[in-house]
C-alpha cells in the first residue's frame, strides 16, 4: 500500500498575496484602496518592482550588440526571460516568442506581415460581436488594404458566443479567424479550443487575443492549437509597454518583417538586405530591455502559485459580486454567460457610469467606466456605457462588500 | 473628498428633470457633440433669429455633469445673441478650467465651479458648450459638424 503523503490543498492565502503588492497599501481619498481594475491594468508585485529596479541599477546596456560585460548581462536577461515566458504558455521555442508593445501591437503585426501579402478581394476575417477594438480595427485596416471581407460572429442576449454560431461562419473564403480567449468588457469565456479545432480543420488560420486571458486561465498554445496568441505584460502583474506575440515557427518563418531597422538584419548593403533569423526579425530597434526582464518577473510571480487555487479564489469573487450586485435595485448586469472570468460590467437605472466612477472613487474604489474599447458591445446591449468591476487574485469579498455599499450611496445621491 | 461640491443640489435637479430636453421641430441650426473617451453623445438645436437665439433645445445621453450642465446652458443662452453667448462660454471654460476665475453674475452656471476639482469631468460640463458653439459658427442644419471636446 503506498502511503505516500498526499499534500492537502492549501487555502489560498490572499493575505499574504497582498503582502507581495505594496500599492494596494495605499489609500485614496482618505479610505484604503479597492482595486478593482485589474482589467485595464493590474498591480505589479515586489519581484516584479525589483527585477526591473536591479536590472536599471546592475546591468542596463543595449542588447545583442556589444561584446562588453552590461551588454552580455543585459542580453542574458533579454533572453532569458523569452525562454521562460516560451515555458509558461508551452511554445516549442524561443523562437516563437516576438517582443512587442503589447497585444495592440500584435494584433497589427499579424494583420500586416501575415495578411496583407497574403490575402486577397473577397477573402474573409472572421471575428466575433465581443472584440476589443484591438481586435476589430487592424482587420478593417486590412481589409481595406486588400479587398477582404470583415466577418462578425454574433453574441446572444447573454454575451455569449456559441461555437456553433461561428462555425456557421466559416467557409472555403475565411482565411484567418481572429477572436479574444476572455471579453474584456463581459468578461465571456469564449470557447476557443472547439473554435480553434474547428477552423484548423477547414485550414483557417487562427489568433487568440489573450490580453484578458493570460491572467485568469492556465494558457498552453500547443494544447490550445492555434497559430497566433497574443497578450500585453501590464495586464499579468508585469510593466507596461511590452507583450508577446506566440507564433508558430512555420507560419513566423514564411512571414516578412514589420518593421525594419536595427537587431531585425543580418547583413545590409544598399543592393539587398538579408534579414536576421526568428525571432529577431520582427523585433526592430531597441527594445523595451527593462520591460521584458519585468515580464520575466511578472511569469515566475504567477508561476510560484498555485493556479488552480487562484483560480477557485477569482470564481469566489465572481459569485460573490454577482449575488451583491443582483441585489441592488436597478442595476443591470450586463453580460451573464454561464462560462466568465472574473469580472463585472453593470449600469444602474438613474446613474450614469461616470458619475458612479467619480462617486466610488470617493470611497477608495477604482472601477473602469465607459465603453472598454468595445464600441460594438456598447451598442448591442443598448447602453453608451458601462461600469466594470474587474477582480484579480489580490481582491478580497471585502472590497467587493465595499463596492455594493458604495453603488448603493452613489444610487441614493444621484438617481 | 467632498462630493455635495461637485454634486450640487442645482446640479442633481437638472440632471433628474432637464430643462429644453427634447427635439425642436425647424431648428434652423444645430450640432452633435461627442465625447470619445465615455462614448456621450448630444444634440443642440437652436432657433436663431437674426443673431439672436430665439430657442434652443437638446437631447442625448451623458452623465449627471453633462446633461446638467446642458440644461443650465439652454436656460442662460435663450435670448442671447450669438456674441453674447460665445462669451459666456468663454466664461464657463475659465470657471471650469481655472482655479482663480470667479462666478460673480453666473447666476445657477455657478454650480459648475466644482467640476474644477475633477479633471477628468471637466470634459463632461464642457461638452454642451463646444457643440453650442460649433452650431453657432456653422448654423446650417443640414450640417452637422461632429465635434469633441479639448
Amino acid at each position: 500500500m503506498n502511503t505516500a503523503l498526499v499534500p492537502s490543498p492549501v487555502a489560498f492565502d490572499v493575505a499574504a498575496v497582498r503582502r507581495e503588492f505594496p500599492i494596494l497599501g495605499r489609500t485614496v481619498h482618505g479610505k484604503p484602496l479597492a482595486y478593482l481594475d485589474s482589467g485595464a491594468s493590474a498591480q505589479r508585485p515586489r519581484s516584479v518592482i525589483a527585477a526591473v529596479d536591479e536590472y536599471e541599477r546592475l546591468h542596463h546596456a543595449n542588447i545583442h550588440r556589444g561584446v562588453h560585460t552590461l551588454s552580455q548581462e543585459a542580453t542574458a536577461l533579454y533572453e532569458d526571460a523569452r525562454a521562460r515566458i516560451a515555458r509558461f504558455i508551452n511554445a516549442r521555442s524561443p523562437r516563437e516568442i516576438v517582443f512587442v508593445r503589447g497585444t495592440t501591437e500584435a494584433i497589427n503585426l499579424v494583420a500586416q506581415s501575415y495578411g496583407r501579402p497574403l490575402f486577397k478581394p473577397g477573402d474573409e476575417v472572421l471575428i466575433t460581436h465581443l472584440e476589443h477594438h484591438a481586435n476589430i480595427v487592424p482587420w478593417q485596416m486590412l481589409c481595406e488594404q486588400t479587398g477582404a471581407k470583415l466577418v462578425v460572429a454574433p453574441m446572444d442576449a447573454r454575451g455569449e458566443v456559441r461555437a456553433e454560431a461561428v462555425e456557421a461562419l466559416m467557409n472555403e473564403r475565411t482565411r484567418l479567424l481572429a477572436c479574444a480567449h476572455i471579453s474584456n468588457a463581459l468578461g465571456t469565456i469564449l470557447p476557443v479550443r472547439r473554435l480553434i479545432a474547428a477552423a484548423k480543420a477547414r485550414g483557417i488560420t487562427t489568433l487568440i487575443d489573450g490580453a484578458q486571458a493570460v491572467p485568469h486561465l492556465k494558457v498552453n498554445v500547443q494544447e490550445l492549437g492555434c497559430d497566433f496568441y497574443a497578450f500585453s505584460g501590464h495586464k499579468m502583474f508585469g510593466p507596461t509597454g511590452v507583450g508577446v506575440l506566440y507564433g508558430r515557427e512555420s507560419l513566423l518563418e514564411r512571414m516578412p518583417p514589420w518593421q525594419g531597422g536595427g537587431d531585425m538584419i543580418l547583413t545590409v548593403s544598399f543592393a539587398k538586405t538579408v534579414y536576421n533569423a526568428l525571432p529577431h526579425k520582427f523585433e526592430a530597434g531597441t527594445p523595451n530591455i527593462s520591460g521584458v526582464v519585468g515580464l520575466g518577473a511578472a511569469v515566475d510571480f504567477m508561476q510560484s502559485l498555485d493556479r488552480d487555487a487562484v483560480h477557485a479564489h477569482e470564481q469566489e469573487l465572481l459569485g460573490h459580486a454577482t449575488d451583491a450586485l443582483s441585489a441592488i435595485e436597478g442595476l443591470r448586469i450586463i453580460g451573464t454567460a454561464p462560462d466568465k472570468a472574473s469580472l463585472i460590467s453593470f449600469v444602474v437605472e438613474g446613474v450614469h457610469p461616470h458619475d458612479l466612477g467619480t462617486i466610488l472613487d470617493g470611497d477608495g474604489i477604482a472601477i473602469r467606466t465607459g465603453h472598454h474599447c468595445a464600441m460594438p458591445v456598447m451598442d448591442f446591449f443598448e447602453v453608451p456605457a458601462t461600469a466594470r468591476a474587474s477582480f484579480a487574485l489580490y481582491n478580497t469579498l471585502d472590497e467587493i462588500d465595499r463596492l455594493a455599499a458604495s453603488i448603493g450611496r452613489a444610487r441614493a445621491l444621484i438617481a | 473628498m467632498d462630493l455635495t461640491d461637485l454634486y450640487r443640489d442645482v446640479i442633481l435637479d437638472h440632471n433628474r428633470r432637464p430643462r429644453n430636453f427634447g427635439t425642436l421641430e425647424q431648428a434652423n441650426a444645430l450640432a452633435e457633440g461627442f465625447n470619445p473617451l465615455c462614448g456621450d453623445r448630444l444634440t443642440v438645436r437652436l432657433n436663431l433669429a437674426d443673431d439672436r437665439i430665439e430657442n434652443i433645445r437638446f437631447e442625448g445621453q451623458g452623465c449627471a455633469i453633462s446633461t446638467a450642465s446642458a440644461s443650465l446652458m439652454t436656460e442662460a443662452v435663450k435670448g442671447k445673441t450669438r456674441g453674447e453667448a460665445l462669451a459666456l462660454f468663454d466664461r464657463v471654460h475659465r470657471l471650469l478650467t481655472d482655479d482663480a476665475a470667479g462666478a460673480e453674475d453666473l447666476g445657477k452656471l455657478a454650480a459648475l465651479s466644482g467640476v474644477r476639482e475633477y479633471p477628468a469631468r471637466v470634459k463632461c460640463a464642457s461638452l454642451c458648450w463646444h457643440t453650442l458653439a460649433s452650431a453657432l459658427k456653422s448654423p446650417d442644419a443640414h450640417a452637422v459638424p461632429a465635434v469633441s471636446t479639448e
